[in-house]
């Protein structure tokens, strides 16, 4: 079972990583929802090991929270480039110091 | 078994989401990764996520995101040179720190004997989840309808344009066409169709006028744009070709597997080396 | 009405100690009849005030311009109505047997906490009846005068409505049966004061000097406040009848302390040394001010405090050693401040600076003086009055010049004033016969008896006080004149010489009071019955010594002024004595010196500190913060990446410390 986890924790640090060098917003995305799904993994796979249905609800909680999360992200994601043309998360840097 | 075979595709496609410099790739990459988690889904006796995840998250999510990018725009591709300074290094040192420490940290859990799904599962995984769903955490589920109900308006509010100018109606339309023939000599009537031929009818071929030349605007500009358009002349030398071959059956061959045995002689592919 | 009318018997006590000390204050007799009447005595000018001063500015225009026209004799009507209740008063109270001469009338009570209550009690008996007599009755004069006086001032309805305010706040602070509810007269007539001082406020000089005598004030009644203050500690009451039933329960150091404290607030309102300075700049207010609140009344308060109080001045000797040292200081300081002034009022003032610490000086050598420290008071109320008023009529034929060195020879040119003036001087040294030689001989006397160096000082101050004035009279109504050609002297009209003849009168007969010791006799019961010394010389002797220094006095100032030509520009090269004199002493540069420049070095000090050291560190660390925030508001650089980077570096932290805890 420690496999599941182990590939679970790689796929959420990928995910990390992509969200931190990417600059495409859809691409960050893209990558949340990979850190999602290494999330997802590891509930299923300890719903296993404990031997209740627990950890699969919860991962469909997650996929649903999920597909709100994207729906909103992504019409954000819209608006944003209707305004400035750009989809990179670095051009949306107006509110600093 | 499964997990083994899997795995290290599941690792290469996330990798490969990190460094494909299109967004569209990163797309591909992650239905590979999500599709191959409904399969670890599968073989974690979750017969219902595993439908869940390839119906939702594979279908819907994820084309909701081919979508996104269809109207933001396909070739975008992102720069490599980092803006950030010391961000890609930063991200990169601390993801592995983070990544190793999970791993290790996980390495020295000891989890003990699995229990499995067999008991849970009984009488079928998707009425166990119905029972557990509507009883236990049904006050969570019918907070996530409101979610959802919020999130959709949320979408068609930000989604939503204010119309700045009123709408052009059909007389308007109609009054600017003559106009614009009046100032600018624009044709009036519609755009001649593109190319029509007997074994060759396309799009992106332009029609050929009655002195035999191109008519340019017979081809969208997207595709001449893109430097796909296949020029009629090119194909000339295919019609003199299939001018020959019928020549050569002296007339009575049937005309329905023409085409056919045309298309095998493969020579489309041999016109789009001749553009090259 | 009803609650008013509702006049109460206070509980009579009985005489605590018994003897001399601490004698009954307490009323113990039931009000009624006329003495229902009481509180009117304070409503009357209350009312006026009212009317004049809150009243008049929100009427109709037309209903105010009577008012501004015709307003002086609302305010004069209520003070001789006041006057005149007061007289029936005091003829009622004559009436009653010597027992029952205490009349008390509890208005209401006037507020409660705790176990302070302190109630708006009225109390009657012989002490207040003669103040009233004289703040009621010279004051009507003075009304009467002011009318004549301030009729060309556009602000004159203002001007009798702060008059008004006056009479009734002195009234309320003699009438008192407490010493809150004198608190209250107490700083009645010190606003009262401070606005008629500061009347003519289009002048500096005056503004600065109401401004003066307020904050001189203020010391003064910040000793009162404290005796208060003190007093309910001590006794747990501020009624008179309270304090000097218990007053011989308190230790010694406490009643030593309450008649220090008592003293400091008599010498603010009494302009005694220390706090004398600001009775001379108080001349820049209008003339009958001068005479009513500054020479007459208000200035006396310090030694009715004094009297009033002599149930605790009794029980404290080194608080009446003290009243008696501040007393012969400013007696003698006053009469040198009058021997050098040019200015007519300053003059004046000098001599009542001197005059009320005679009346001091008696106050302090307890029963045996207070009959006497209250007679000269009265009157010195009456000669004072008469002679501030006639000052005022020499300034009004002279076009409001105040310097007795462009005067001269007016005796021909105002017969009236001349001569009412001369009652008031004659009666001022003592000349035989006159109210000032009774009441001035019998304080000498007896400060001779009880201390041969203050007896003697308190002489010499009658011989510098018959060269003063004399000297002012010289110059004023005798000797050459000095006028400008364009002056043209004159006499005042009826309305101000009828008042001046009233005093002049008065005067010359006040000292009918002590036909048969009758004053003595009639405020045993408040003061005390007195064990008469014997002084060390035969009392004949004594005033035939006071006659022949006040003789001195007149011969000196007869060689040195009326004999040599008065100059009309004060001359510069002048003896150290008179230069000392003419700058009032150096009070001003004492107060300047001692008070107030270590005070404005302290301030400075205080905000030199609070700007560097204060202020330094607390701007020191919002800029030392600024600063940190300005380095690092840079971490806000507003990209997205960042901040998920922050995100994950914290997100490793808690993970290696999960770690550390759950396998370390």
């Amino acid at each position: 079972m420690t496999q599941y986890v182990v590939l679970s924790a790689i796929l959420f640090t990928i995910g990390c990583v992509g969200v931190l060098t990417r600059r495409n917003a859809i691409v960050v995305f893209m990558c949340v929802e990979l850190m999602l799904n290494a999330c997802n993994l590891a509930f299923v796979a300890f719903a296993r090991q404990h031997g209740n249905l627990d950890g699969q609800i919860t991962a469909f909680f997650v996929m649903v929270v999920a597909a709100a999360e994207v729906v909103i992200g992504l019409a954000i994601i819209m608006t944003i480039f209707r305004t400035r043309r750009s989809a990179s998360v670095d051009d949306a840097s107006l509110l600093k110091y | 078994m499964t997990f083994w075979l899997l795995a290290p595709i599941m690792v290469a496609a996330a990798l490969g989401i990190l460094f494909v410099r299109k967004a569209v790739h990163a797309a591909l990459l992650l239905a590979v990764v999500m599709i191959s988690l409904a399969f670890l889904y599968a073989v974690l006796d979750a017969p219902f996520l595993f439908a869940v995840q390839i119906i939702v998250y594979t279908g819907a999510i994820l084309m909701l995101f081919l979508f996104v990018m269809m109207l933001i725009g396909v070739d975008a591709s992102d720069s490599v040179v980092e803006t950030i300074r010391g961000q890609r290094a930063m991200a990169v040192v601390l993801g592995l720190v983070f990544g190793a420490v999970l791993v290790v940290g996980l390495g020295q859990v000891t989890l003990g004997t699995v229990v499995g799904l067999d008991a849970a599962n009984e009488g079928g995984n998707v009425p166990a989840i119905a029972n557990i769903l509507f009883s236990k955490y049904v006050f969570a589920f019918e907070a996530t309808s409101a979610l959802l109900i919020t999130a959709a308006l949320g979408a068609m509010v930000l989604a939503h344009r204010e119309r700045l100018t009123p709408k052009a109606t059909q007389a308007d339309l109609a009054a600017q066409r003559l106009r614009d023939y009046a100032d600018h000599g624009k044709h009036l009537g519609p755009l001649p169709s593109p190319g029509v031929y007997a074994r060759h009818n396309a799009v992106d071929t332009p029609a050929l006028l009655p002195d035999g030349t191109a008519a340019e605007s017979s081809v969208s500009r997207v595709l001449a744009a893109r430097g796909t358009v296949r020029s009629a002349p090119a194909m000339a030398d295919d019609i003199d070709d299939v001018r020959r071959q019928l020549g050569g059956l002296d007339g009575h061959s049937d005309p329905a597997t023409m085409p056919e045995t045309s298309g095998k002689a493969g020579t489309p592919a041999s016109t789009e080396e001749d553009e090259k | 009405m009803n609650l008013l009318s509702h006049s109460v018997l206070l509980a009579g006590l009985p005489t605590a100690e018994g003897g001399a000390h601490a004698p009954v204050v307490a009323p113990d007799t039931a009000a009624g009849g006329v003495f229902d009447l009481l509180w009117l005595v304070i409503g009357l000018p209350l009312l006026g005030a009212v009317l004049l001063l809150a009243v008049a500015p929100f009427l109709p225009a037309s209903v105010r311009e009577t008012f501004d026209r015709r307003g002086h004799l609302v305010g004069t009507a209520a003070a001789v109505a006041s006057f005149v209740l007061s007289l029936v008063l005091f003829l009622a109270l004559l009436g009653r047997g010597e027992e029952e001469r205490q009349v008390g009338q509890h208005l209401y009570t006037w507020f409660e906490t705790g176990s302070l209550s302190v109630g708006m009690d009225l109390l009657y008996d012989q002490l207040a009846a003669l103040f009233l007599l004289l703040i009621t009755g010279v004051g009507s004069l003075i009304h009467v005068y002011a009318i004549g006086y301030m009729e060309h001032d556009p602000r004159r309805r203002r001007f009798f409505g702060y008059l008004n305010l006056f009479v009734a706040a002195m009234l309320t602070l003699i009438l008192s049966a407490n010493f809150v509810g004198l608190f209250l007269g107490w700083e009645g007539v010190g606003l009262a004061s401070y606005l008629l001082i500061g009347f003519w406020q289009h002048k500096p000089s005056a503004a600065a000097a109401a401004k003066k005598a307020f904050v001189i004030n203020r010391v003064g009644d910040i000793g009162l406040s404290l005796a208060i203050a003190l007093m309910f500690a001590t006794f747990g009451t501020t009624d008179f009848a309270g304090v000097s039933e218990h007053a011989g329960d308190a230790s010694q150091d406490t009643l030593t302390a309450l008649g220090l404290l008592l003293l400091l607030g008599a010498c603010g309102k009494s302009a005694q040394v220390p706090l004398q300075a600001w009775l001379l700049d108080a001349m820049e207010g209008p003339t009958p001010v001068s005479a009513l609140i500054h020479a007459a009344t208000m200035v006396t308060a310090g030694v009715y405090l004094v009297v009033r109080a002599n149930f605790i001045f009794e029980l404290a000797p080194i608080a009446q050693t003290a009243v008696v040292v501040v007393a012969t200081v400013t007696l003698l300081w006053g009469a040198i401040l009058g021997c050098a002034k040019d200015d007519i009022k300053k003059a004046l003032a000098g001599s009542t600076m001197s005059q009320i610490g005679y009346m001091m000086l008696a106050a302090g050598l307890g029963p045996v003086g207070y009959p006497f420290a209250i007679f000269h008071l009265l009157t010195h109320g009456f000669f004072k009055a008469n002679m501030f008023l006639g000052a005022g009529s020499v300034m009004h034929g002279m076009d409001d010049d105040v310097d007795m060195r462009h005067y001269g020879a007016l005796n021909k040119a105002m017969p009236v004033t001349f001569l009412t003036f001369a009652m008031g001087y004659l009666a001022i040294i003592g000349f035989p016969g006159f109210s000032g030689f009774w009441s001035k001989d019998r304080i000498i006397e007896t400060a001779l008896a009880d201390n041969l160096l203050v007896g003697l000082l308190a002489m010499l101050g009658a011989g510098i006080t018959a060269f003063y004035m004399t000297r002012l009279m010289l110059m004023t109504f005798f000797t050459e004149k000095r006028w400008e050609a364009d002056v043209h002297p004159h006499e005042s009209p009826k309305v101000m010489t009828v008042p001046l003849v009233v005093l002049a009168a008065l005067s010359v007969l006040g000292g009918v009071l002590l036909l048969g010791d009758w004053i003595v006799n009639w405020l045993e019961p408040v003061t005390g019955h007195a064990e008469h010394h014997e002084p060390p010389l035969p009392a004949l002797v004594i005033t035939l010594l006071i006659v022949g220094v006040v003789a001195i006095g007149i011969a000196a100032a007869w060689f040195l002024v009326g004999k040599r030509d008065v100059p009309r520009e004060a001359p510069r090269d002048v003896s150290f004595a008179t230069r000392a004199a003419r700058a009032d002493l150096y009070g001003d540069a004492i107060n300047d010196a001692v008070v107030v420049r270590p005070g404005a070095s302290l301030v400075g000090g205080l905000t030199t500190f609070d700007r560097v050291g204060v202020d330094g560190v607390v701007e020191g660390g919002s800029a030392a913060v600024g600063g940190l925030s300005n380095v690092m508001r840079r971490l806000q650089n507003g990209f997205v990446r960042s901040y998920a980077l922050s995100l994950l570096g914290g997100a490793l932290l808690v993970v290696l410390a999960l770690l550390a805890v759950n396998l370390g």
